[in-house]
């Protein structure tokens, strides 16, 4: 063959690694993100001496905490979203249902990443008493 | 097809939609935290279920398999590793690792309970 693209490819006029590749890039740059983030957040739980409000919000109201978990949030988000679309697309079959069930899983990531985020600004501007 | 390879895969992706629902609690308790010391007070009493005890177990082991073989992935793309043997070997080092992790955090959350935390 003098060419890698596939005949049905060819037919299309699409190229195998157009928008393909782009989850792909996002899902291994969230993966690295969240190495160092997530290895963070385990240290930091451990080292809680206790899970009553005042120290959580202690914790949760010093500026790097809250920036830090901030990120962490939106990178498992966005991580979670790319994961559980791969998930999806392997195993729901038919179209409707598919892109139903895809609708749904990204508007879920959406509202989770939205509410974690503000709960997190609102313990760390002092408002969660 | 290898069964380690397919395991170790299958585990990945099983342990990764598991950490989509730990997701799903860990914002109901930034929530929670948000809504003040009494909300904060109900939803740890919620929280202290049994079931939910067993769910932050699976959720250490799934975070502990999930950071390792991911570390594995990131090799992966690199394009090292790829050799049957090599993958065969760090199948191994993913489970070792991840279990060596496991236990670490299982200890050090064990022994802060036992210090009353």
């Amino acid at each position: 063959m003098s060419s890698l693209r596939s005949p049905l490819g060819r037919v299309a006029g699409l190229g195998a690694a157009r928008g393909g590749v782009q989850h792909w890039w996002l899902q291994r740059l969230t993966s690295i993100a969240l190495v160092p983030l997530a290895v963070w957040f385990l240290v930091c739980l451990l080292r809680l001496p206790a899970f009553d409000h005042a120290t959580v919000t202690g914790w949760m109201s010093q500026t790097w905490t809250a920036v830090l978990l901030i990120l962490l949030l939106l990178v498992a988000c966005w991580h979670s979203q790319i994961g559980i679309r791969v998930i999806v697309e392997d195993y729901v079959h038919g179209a409707g249902a598919r892109t139903l069930t895809l609708v749904i899983v990204t508007f879920a990531h959406t509202f989770i990443a939205f509410a974690g985020v503000f709960a997190i600004l609102k313990v760390a501007f002092g408002a969660a008493r | 097809m290898s069964r380690y390879t397919l395991v170790t895969s299958i585990l990945n992706r099983f342990t990764g939609a598991g950490l989509s629902v730990g997701l799903l609690l860990f914002v109901y308790w930034l929530m929670a935290v948000a809504s003040g010391g009494r909300a904060y007070a109900q939803a740890q009493h919620v929280l202290a279920h049994g079931i939910f005890k067993v769910l932050y177990a699976a959720l250490v082991i799934a975070v502990c398999y999930h950071l390792v073989a991911g570390i594995r992935h990131l090799v992966w793309d690199t394009g090292h590793g790829l050799e049957r043997a090599q993958s065969q070997r760090s199948a191994w080092l993913v489970i070792a690792v991840s279990l060596v992790l496991i236990a670490l955090v299982g200890f050090c959350l064990l022994s802060a309970r036992g210090q009353g935390a």
